[in-house]
């Protein structure tokens, strides 16, 4: 394992957090209910926690004199490694929800795993992560079953967000050349081991939810090789200006 | 059908305190939900390690036009507060 397979495999953990983290806080002040509104910043706020944990981490590694936030704002899309999944756009709260919960449940196995690592970093982000995660996993998941089993329009819009999103699913589960060797050097995490148990979580709780579990074979990829959908380069906008428009600006 | 979700009132405990506190109230559709929003909503800033909700309905509060006959009969009788003993010296935190 080289420095750098080590580096893209962090990148391929922090950014789905940044980003996700990114698009929950898009939703600050116009959540649906102020106590959800609350709840999904408390959730973004988490998340970025994560990233820092990471990126100080990674800067540590870089060669050149990086900073958090140079990796945070000052990277162009293509070197993002974060999931297709947690860049989709907040259509309504369906999709807030079930994106969340498609990626709290493989976040949660992750960290799981993640804890064992023989790299103590990780290890030590992973210990105190998951009882975070745990929490988001908790919220998601009891949101699904209320809307999936709620009311008819509750439920056609999350059977519309389940069925939209779930092919950005088995991205989470693919293995890039840079998480192959950490994954040998026993500090990553193998992905793969963790699909079947994955799947059987979450069609169990769109099965209680009373919801369908989407047929389809066909899935979407590129993320985690830094080919972004539509979508990324508007978030990328969004949360670069500030440091592009007033380079190395502190709060 | 009315839109809002029921009102709870929420009451934490705090690290330091021994009883429930009353902090606020918020809107949830069940009791699940309202512990999962208080937690949200009241607990962000580490306040508290234990949470009650109870539906505001619930809640059968003193009528404010009935003051007089309720409180005001306490107000003249000062010899039910202990304030009239001496106490020696030694006595500390008192």
């Amino acid at each position: 394992m080289t420095n750098e397979n080590l580096i893209q495999y962090l990148y391929g953990i922090a950014d789905n957090s940044l980003i996700l983290g990114q698009r929950l806080g898009e939703l600050c002040g116009h959540g649906p209910t102020l106590e959800t509104d609350i709840a999904l910043t408390n959730i973004s706020l988490d998340l970025f926690g994560q990233v820092r944990s990471y990126f100080q981490y990674l800067a540590e590694l870089s060669k050149d004199d990086l900073t958090e936030d140079d990796l945070a704002f000052l990277r162009k899309e293509r070197e993002y490694k974060n999931l297709l999944l947690v860049e989709q756009p907040n259509t309504d709260f369906a999709y807030i929800i079930v994106r969340q919960y498609f990626f709290d449940v493989f976040h949660y196995m992750l960290l799981e795993k993640l804890q064992d690592s023989k790299n103590v970093n990780l290890q030590g982000i992973a210990k105190k992560s998951i009882k975070e995660v745990a929490y988001h996993q908790r919220f998601s998941g009891d949101w699904l079953l209320r809307l999936g089993d709620g009311t008819e329009e509750s439920k056609q819009k999350v059977q519309q967000a389940v069925s939209d999103l779930w092919v950005f699913t088995d991205e989470l589960f693919h293995v890039t050349k840079d998480d192959e060797a950490v994954i040998k050097a026993g500090h990553g995490v193998d992905v793969r081991l963790l699909k079947d148990d994955y799947y059987a979580k979450i069609t169990n709780q769109l099965k209680q939810a009373t919801l369908e579990v989407p047929e389809t074979k066909y899935f979407q990829k590129g993320g985690k090789q830094g080919i972004h959908s539509e979508h990324m380069g508007y978030i990328l906008a969004d949360m670069q200006f500030m440091q592009r428009a007033y380079p190395d600006m502190k709060w | 059908m009315n839109k809002n979700w029921p009102l709870w009132e929420v009451f934490v405990r705090s690290k330091n305190g021994l009883e429930h506190r009353h902090f606020g109230s918020l809107r949830a559709a069940d009791a699940e939900m309202a512990l999962n929003n208080a937690r949200d909503v009241y607990t962000r800033r580490s306040e508290g390690v234990s949470i009650w909700v109870v539906e505001s309905k619930n809640i059968k509060a003193s009528n404010p036009e009935h003051n007089g006959e309720l409180f005001e009969p306490a107000a003249d009788k000062a010899y039910r507060h202990p304030t009239f003993y001496n106490l020696p010296d030694d006595i500390e935190h008192m």
